[in-house]
């Protein structure tokens, strides 16, 4: 087994900043990421991003081509297309390549897995033609390719920066059904001050805003009850604003509600968690070098917490020197420095948290709508079996199955938590989330039993194969 | 009576300590849960769930067989199918010289007067498993035997013993437990609990309840390890285990295969930690692609392990305590506890009210590792 200094997981800018760091401190440095080239979701295929395609995505993708040459340049060593799927409590990260599993053995972990969509349940989330945002994002990036009848539906920066992406792309938006309650523009404005300390954020969002709005767009406000129709696939979309109901007809709905950390790998290695009301999710807890509560274990970028492509790739660096400092190859001053600007960089935090916190709607789904997909487990299942006496997000998963599938509760785990505390009339720390079982993502079994390892068979086992099934 | 006072404290919210709680609320005792983390927490919530009669050790036989009968009627006992599944159970023997073994076994059986374990030849074990691999010669097989869902199941055992006005205190930790004034006052990190009879349910914390109590019950924690796959076309209606090597394999209703056997994973009791070791785990896998082709097909979604007391001879604690009055243990099932729950939940509380069993429990004898 090799053995690294450091091993890194994922390719985003978190990563590539983490290990451009650690391998320019001599470390010998791993990058394990499942994409075929570097830059995570918010700088997929920015390698092979020509012109058209580059303008289309804007200045802010572009500023990832940068980082990922001198990640290529760094020396660490990338192994692209790796499925992490298991880290044990020593620090061995089992991964599968195209030709089977390989395992190496890293002296720390930098968990650089970002930040994923946050659960939307809702009437008719389930049927083909929905899609997240984000995912329609990613055909965007790789292959730019979009339908022409899209309505977007839920809030936040990222709803607006991919519709006008959209618009830049010369297919624009059918409508965006915006679910900020108006409210909420109140209870944000006294974050605007602070906010006006990274004003180029707010300039920008105003701008993409603005830029939808001009193309003719129509923007849906305030918009409750929201409901996806359809029998076999998605016809349309329902909801009621500025006190009208609105049926749009469409083929291609895409829902978004913020990103939230991925906490797959975090929960995995028993780290603790804590719950961020701000940002409505539970992030890793984490001292001031993001090191865990697991001896070795990092998290950087947006995995520790939202803040965006620029704050991941500073806290990228951030961890990537800590780990370089405490290995003797790098002062704190660098550090410092970053840590300065890291700051400036979350002045906006407060003011987009509050505007685009999770609609209510989305957090209590109704009795009938489906929670976890994989398993098709409805909202008011969950409900009656806390009613029953279920105490927590693992007794359902046991009980109902909720978060079994595929997906190992991505998709539904937040959700699920928080439909729990409403009804059990508890604070969601204290409800918690799902245990994480390996592997991370779907292996094979013939991969696992070709699985190259020189551990012996233990006798007693071999003695009581009799006694026990 | 005070909220924290009955008749029965059980120490453990297993399977077992469920079932007795419920069993003994039946018969009129008031009665006490006490558990350290949630009901179904450790192995009881997370094994292979197998209701097999089939291949125990012949002490463990006539138990079993009663449990059977419980659970072939368990709605009528919990409110709820508990997921259960008439099955047939098949040991698969992939050498002559495994079927010769099977063989044997099925002939001792017969002796001791049970006939529900049957040698099927090749041509047999192909009807009851189409998708077997070409080179495995025949089986034991316990035709009415079944799985059901573990977590379910006793989770079905709380609601109903609740319905019956069993008290449960879970995230409650027992420190200490002592004799006083003809009363059990046990200690808990939530206050004191009082009870005319204890019950030690405590899987694989059990030891340390033993100890208190004077007497040496050698528990090893161990964690079992399990795996189960992206739902597959159906093609195996039994519950199927290895003879040679250690398997547990069965197809679930909505597709899924579970696979376990044997294999462990690293258990921290103290914190209630598992650790899967894949590098043991993989010989599952093998195994279950060795007698199942079309395995090699299958994607794994998910692996687990849960932590589980093992006594060295591998069959549990089952009956009174040999040092204490009114004190009574039934932990150290060694894996295989779950078949056996609703049957020795009854005589649990039989012996408890009776003060006495039909029930052949001398081999269970926590007396036979008094000098050990």
């Amino acid at each position: 087994m090799s053995t690294y200094d450091v091993a890194i997981i994922g390719a985003g800018p978190a990563g590539m900043a983490a290990a451009i760091e650690t391998a320019r401190a001599g470390l010998s440095t791993i990058v394990l990421d499942e994409q075929p080239a570097p830059g995570g979701q918010i700088y997929r295929a920015i390698e092979a991003s020509g012109p058209a395609r580059t303008r289309i995505l804007g200045p802010d993708y572009a500023a990832g081509r940068k980082l990922a040459e001198d990640f290529r340049a760094s020396g660490a060593h990338y192994v692209a297309g790796a499925t992490v799927w298991n880290i044990d409590s020593e620090l061995s990260v089992d991964f599968s390549l195209p030709g089977g599993s390989k395992q190496i053995r890293a002296g720390s972990i930098v968990v650089a897995t970002g930040a994923i969509e946050r659960p939307t349940p809702m009437p008719g989330w389930t049927l083909p033609g929905v899609t997240t945002a984000g995912g329609l994002q990613i055909l965007l990036k790789a292959q730019g390719l979009v339908g022409d009848d899209v309505v977007f539906v839920g809030s936040g920066p990222l709803f607006w920066l991919i519709a006008a992406q959209m618009v830049e792309a010369g297919v624009k938006p059918k409508a965006m059904v915006e679910t900020v309650p108006r409210s909420r523009y109140l209870a944000a404005l006294k974050h605007l001050p602070a906010a006006l300390g990274a004003a180029s954020y707010l300039r920008k969002g105003m701008a993409m805003i603005a830029a939808v709005r001009r193309a003719g767009v129509p923007i849906h406000t305030d918009a409750k009850e929201i409901r996806i129709d359809g029998s076999e696939r998605v016809e349309g979309v329902s909801f009621t604003s500025g006190g009208r109901e609105h049926q749009l007809a469409t083929t291609s709905v895409a829902l978004h509600q913020g990103v939230v950390p991925n906490q797959q790998v975090t929960r995995l290695l028993r780290c603790e968690h804590l719950w961020n009301e701000s940002q409505h999710c539970f992030v890793p807890k984490l001292d001031e070098a993001f090191r865990t509560t697991v001896a070795g274990v990092y998290v950087a970028g947006d995995g520790a917490g939202i803040g965006g492509a620029k704050s991941a790739a500073l806290r990228g660096r951030l961890v990537g020197l800590a780990i370089a400092e405490k290995a003797g190859k790098a002062g704190p001053e660098e550090r410092r420095k970053v840590a300065e600007e890291l700051a400036r960089e979350a002045k906006i935090r407060p003011l987009l948290e509050t505007l685009y916190a999770p609609s209510p709607e989305i957090l209590s789904p109704a009795d009938d709508t489906l929670v976890c997909r994989c398993e098709e487990v409805t909202a008011g299942a969950i409900r009656k079996a806390v009613d029953m006496g279920a105490p927590g997000p693992n007794q359902v998963k046991s009980f109902l199955r909720a978060g079994m599938g595929p997906c190992q509760g991505r998709m539904c785990g937040l959700a699920v938590t928080e439909i729990i505390a409403a009804r059990r009339g508890e604070p969601v720390s204290a409800v918690d989330y799902y245990r994480i079982r390996p592997p991370l993502k779907p292996l094979a079994l013939s991969e696992l039993a070709a699985l190259e390892t020189d551990e012996p068979v233990p006798a007693d086992i071999q003695a009581e194969a009799e006694a026990v099934h | 009576m005070s909220e924290r006072t009955a008749d029965l404290v059980v120490v453990g919210g297993g399977l077992h300590g469920c079932s007795a709680a419920l069993h003994a609320a039946m018969r009129g005792l008031s009665v006490i849960v006490i558990e350290k983390d949630t009901v179904a927490r450790h192995a009881s919530g997370v094994n292979a769930g197998g209701v097999r009669r089939l291949g125990r050790h012949y002490a463990e036989v006539p138990i079993s067989v009663r449990s059977m009968e419980i659970w072939r009627h368990i709605e009528d006992l919990v409110d709820d199918d508990c997921g259960f599944q008439p099955a047939p159970q098949i040991k698969v023997a992939e050498t002559e010289e495994e079927l010769a073994t099977l063989s044997a076994r099925a002939a001792e059986m017969r002796r001791m007067g049970f006939s529900h374990e049957v040698i099927l030849d090749q041509a047999e074990l192909r009807h009851h498993l189409p998708a077997v691999a070409p080179h495995c010669v025949g089986g034991l097989a316990s035709l009415d035997d079944g799985f059901a869902i573990p977590y379910n199941t006793t989770f079905a055992f709380q609601r109903k013993a609740r319905e019956l006005g069993v008290r449960f205190f879970e995230n409650t930790r027992v420190t200490t437990v002592k004799r006083e004034n003809g009363a059990w006052r046990v200690e808990t990190s939530v206050g004191v609990f009082s009870g005319h009879f204890l019950l030690n349910c405590a899987g694989a914390w059990a030891g340390e309840i033993a100890r208190q109590l004077g007497e040496n019950a050698p528990v090893e924690a161990i964690a079992p390890m399990m795996i189960v796959t992206a739902r597959m076309p159906p093609f195996c209606t039994a519950v199927v285990g290895g003879c040679g090597r250690p398997l547990s394999f069965k197809q679930m209703q909505n597709g899924t295969v579970v696979i376990g056997g044997g294999r462990r994973g690293i258990p921290d009791p103290a914190t209630n930690k598992s650790e899967i070791r894949f590098s043991q785990l993989r010989l599952s896998a093998e195994a279950a692609i060795g007698i199942f082709p079309i395995m090699k097909g299958a994607t794994i979604v998910r692996s687990w392990a849960g932590i589980e007391g093992r006594m060295p001879d591998d069959i549990p604690v089952i009956g009174p305590s040999s040092s204490e009055e009114n004190a009574f243990h039934a932990f150290g099932f060694s894996a295989h506890g779950f078949q056996m729950g609703p049957g020795v939940g009854a005589i649990m509380a039989e012996l408890i009210a009776n003060g006495q069993t039909n029930a052949p429990l001398q081999p269970f004898s926590i007396t036979r590792f008094a000098h050990s």
